[in-house]
């Protein structure tokens, strides 16, 4: 594949015909052969701005969009060179999957052979040797997504873009091609936008994350960068989840006191109980195999979670007190 | 089970032992052999059927090509002010009988037609070809179209635009998007409508009645076999085998695209 | 997914010159029902002698039609709904059978199914010049439709599953048709109404052969008047017809609207 090239977008905005806005004006670079994950909740615009990188939907005026050096904002989707994988994968029932995985090739007047060749090429790099003959709808969930992902990158696209690619499989299937995606995205090298709500996939699959919510980009950054040091309140409840408290804090003790505390579960730790700590209750506690998850209770009613190592041992109904450790969110 | 009991025993004694009689009756004995040995063998009935068969042949065909554009406009634009209104207009027709068909192409095409008419103020010489195969075929176009710009419209209307969006991606240009994805998609509505047009022209007698009993299609045929020569053996066998060819036809059509032609209006 | 502008712009065109194809013969016709003199044109003035003579003249056939429809209507009633049910509980072979057999009528061309009951029927003293005669063909020919429409209510509405819950709380066979599948199944069975009333007042290739002197319906006075009477008068009796259609269309029609919002609603997927 050639170089890899850079997505630029510069006051990219979308207004809908009835005036409601999806996106505000967003600058955003992705660099060249790095995936990049937006993430964000239902609504919150990503799927709107990977239509403007594909071409499906038109950016506001005043929006440049670039592939590398190239100003693509005025082309069409049959020009762009993009490789979309769809949610719902989109394929064609009338084909086979290698006339899918070929139907880009043969748009570009590929003769027959070479097509069928670089059809069975990608069908092998996504381990489906042997499906070429197959018919769509003999496919599972987890065949048609890699289908898809082959026919996305038969054209040899500049920009890979993959919108919500796990979201229809189950659980388990999720959990296994997730790792397998993204072990074949670093290998490809191809410049590479996912669209998610869910963070675990966002984390694993993105080299850097875009987080959004309600039409704007809230931070841009890896995944450390985001968790240990986001710049808002979306940020650090959407990426794992915050414990906020109303209590006091000394020496890393939490104690009586008014102060708005925002901390991590496993940041807190679990004592016994202490005369000057603020009272605290073990509510409920859950097994989970690799840690213990504890629902602590406040006398004034506050309640959050706090997860501890495997062999931790409160019970329920136990009294303690916490302290923090590790640094803190804002 | 019994709730089915009424209807299964109307469709028997009035339907379908009837029908067993009208085949026998077919296979009477008439100038000395069997009415469908007769049917089957003189020329002037297979010219019936040949006309028959192709004008309904080619009626169904001008349909479609009609209908699918319209069928697309459509599906593809289901906001515009209007619409409804035009909706309604296109598929008004569907109600009518052939014989108000026959006297609108009348009004079209006939001796005081609207189309005699102008040509005679353009030309000097009226057109007029409402009373002969001509007009026989507007009647056809006329009551097919309505019932499959509906078929059509609604089966555009399911197709998933995913699979448009993602042939754009891929770099169809339109044509291809058309040939590659839509028609494949639309190919079942095609052949069901396509079968239902063909099967309604190939019994359609109102409409051929109205504009002339002379027209030289099947239905006019085997009408005249039994109200003016009082021949009926030989309108039961060419009954027969018009119900079975029309049958057969939808049978056929219903196999290659699925069930999928449910609810009509 | 937008269409581009030669589609739009050659289907907009299509789309205009067939409408205009289906409805300018209908404009006409209504016009001339209602013209002084068709041949002078609008200028000679409108009127509604035509329709009166109309009146005068085919009174009868207008009431006939309505009395066959509803009759017609009835019986399909009676004997469509139970058996929609029948085909909606049972997905047997036999069923399948039934259904297919109950859509041959209209398969068939009318003229073959009318030809049959009148060499079976015809004979019956009594039965060949009564309206009976011609309110079985239209049953014949009707039914499928009513039992389709019924079925798709049904089924649309799971009224298999509810019929299972009425039969835990001690209801009988009877009883949970008439109480919990005919009422919920409404929207169908009124459909089915509708289409049936429409389709046997606009009946005419079974009906022409079936009628005698004594038993004309609407179409076969159409038909009468289209050979015999002069263009005006055809027309206004074709008036009088679409008169009687129009408001079944209309409520076939805002039925189809009403259960659409529905339908899409379960359709719709998830936003992202």
């Amino acid at each position: 594949m050639t170089d890899p090239v850079a997505i630029t977008l510069s006051r990219c905005a979308k207004t809908w015909p009835d005036g409601s806005r999806a996106l505000e004006p967003i600058d955003l670079q992705v660099r060249g052969g790095e995936t990049l994950a937006l993430l964000g909740p239902s609504g919150c615009g990503k799927t709107t701005l990977l239509r403007l990188i594909c071409g499906l939907e038109q950016a506001d005026a005043g929006a440049s969009i670039r592939f590398g050096d190239d100003e693509v904002s005025q082309l069409p989707p049959e020009a762009r060179g993009v490789g979309v994988v769809f949610q719902s994968y989109a394929l064609f029932p009338n084909m086979s999957v290698a006339q899918n995985v070929a139907y880009g090739l043969r748009v570009r007047d590929m003769p027959a052979a070479a097509r069928d060749r670089r059809a069975r090429e990608l069908l092998a790099l996504v381990r489906l040797d042997g499906f070429a003959e197959r018919r769509i709808d003999q496919l599972s969930g987890g065949q048609r997504q890699r289908v898809a992902l082959a026919r996305a990158l038969a054209i040899e696209p500049r920009v890979l873009l993959l919108d919500e690619p796990l979201t229809a499989l189950d659980a388990k299937l999720r959990e296994h091609l997730r790792v397998e995606l993204a072990q074949m995205l670093r290998q490809l090298r191809v410049t590479t936008v996912i669209v998610t709500h869910d963070q675990d996939e966002a984390m694993m699959l993105g080299d850097r994350i875009a987080v959004m919510s309600a039409g704007h980009l809230e931070q841009v950054g890896t995944a450390e960068a985001l968790y240990r040091a986001p710049a808002s309140d979306f940020v650090a409840e959407f990426l794992g989840t915050l414990c906020r408290v109303r209590a006091g804090l000394r020496d890393g003790l939490l104690v009586p006191g008014d102060d708005a505390l925002a901390f991590r579960p496993h940041e807190a730790r679990l004592d016994a109980p202490r005369a000057d700590a603020l009272p605290a209750r073990v509510l409920a506690r859950f097994f989970l195999g690799g840690s213990v998850r504890y629902e602590i209770g406040l006398d004034d009613g506050q309640r959050f979670p706090v997860v501890a190592p495997a062999h931790s041992g409160h019970a329920a109904g136990d009294p303690v007190s916490v302290a923090l450790a590790g640094p803190r969110p804002s | 089970m019994w709730f089915a009991a009424p209807a299964a025993t109307l469709f028997l004694a009035f339907w379908l032992l009837p029908m067993a009689g009208l085949a026998l009756v077919g296979a009477e004995i008439k100038d000395g052999q069997s009415a469908y040995l007769t049917v089957l063998t003189r020329s002037q009935y297979w010219i019936s059927l040949f006309n028959t068969v192709a004008l309904s042949l080619a009626a169904t065909l001008a349909t479609l090509l009609l209908s699918l554009p319209v069928g697309r406009f459509l599906a593809w634009h289901r906001h515009f002010p209007g619409r409804r209104l035009l909706m309604s207009l296109l598929m008004f027709p569907l109600a009518f009988p052939g014989v108000v068909v026959g006297f609108l192409i009348i009004l079209l095409a006939g001796r005081q037609g609207v189309i005699g008419a102008l040509t005679k103020w353009l030309t000097g010489d009226p057109i007029v070809f409402a009373y002969g195969m001509g007009g026989l075929f507007l009647g056809y176009l006329y009551f097919s179209l309505p019932r499959c710009i509906g078929v059509i419209a609604a089966a555009a209307e399911q197709i998933d635009p995913s699979l448009l969006e993602a042939a754009r991606t891929l770099g169809a240009s339109p044509w291809r998007r058309f040939v590659d994805v839509e028609l494949p998609a639309l190919s079942p509505a095609l052949i069901g409508a396509g079968a239902m047009s063909f099967a309604t022209s190939m019994g359609a007698f109102g409409t051929a009645f109205t504009l002339a009993t002379q027209i030289d299609v099947l239905p006019i045929t085997i009408y005249n076999e039994f109200t003016n020569y009082a021949n009926i053996p030989v309108a039961a066998a060419l009954s027969i085998v018009l119900g079975l060819a029309t049958w057969a036809v939808l049978y056929v059509a219903h196999s290659l695209a699925g069930a999928r032609l449910g609810a009509a209006a | 997914m937008n269409a581009s502008k030669t589609d739009t712009r050659l289907g907009l065109a299509v789309t205009l010159a067939v409408a205009a194809f289906l409805i300018g013969p209908v404009v006409l016709s209504v016009l001339a029902g209602l013209t002084k003199n068709y041949f002078v044109g609008l200028s000679s003035g409108l009127t509604l002698r035509w329709v009166e003579q109309v009146w005068s003249l085919y009174a009868d056939t207008i009431w006939r039609s309505f009395a066959v429809a509803l009759l017609t209507l009835a019986i399909c009633t009676v004997v469509g709904v139970p058996a929609a049910w029948v085909l909606t509980l049972h997905r047997g072979r036999l069923a399948r059978a039934l259904e297919e057999l109950l859509t041959l009528p209209v398969a068939v061309p009318g003229l073959a199914s009318a030809l049959a009951l009148i060499v079976s029927w015809g004979t019956v003293r009594g039965l060949r010049g009564s309206i009976w005669f011609i309110v079985i063909g239209h049953v014949l020919f009707t039914l499928p439709f009513m039992v389709r429409a019924a079925r798709a209510s049904m089924q649309g509405a799971d009224l298999a599953t509810l019929d299972e819950a009425a039969a835990t709380l001690g209801a009988s066979r009877t009883q949970r048709f008439l109480q919990i599948v005919v009422p919920n199944a409404a929207p169908g069975i009124v459909t089915g109404a509708l289409t049936v009333l429409t389709l046997s007042i606009g009946e005419f290739n079974l009906t022409w052969l079936l009628h005698t002197p004594l038993t004309k319906t609407l179409p076969v006075g159409l038909a009468d008047s289209y050979a015999s009477m002069r263009l005006e008068i055809a027309s206004a009796y074709t008036l009088v017809f679409l008169l009687m259609l129009v408001p079944l269309l209309v409520g076939l029609q805002w039925l189809a609207r009403g259960d659409r919002p529905a339908r899409a609603a379960s359709n719709r997927t998830l936003p992202s």
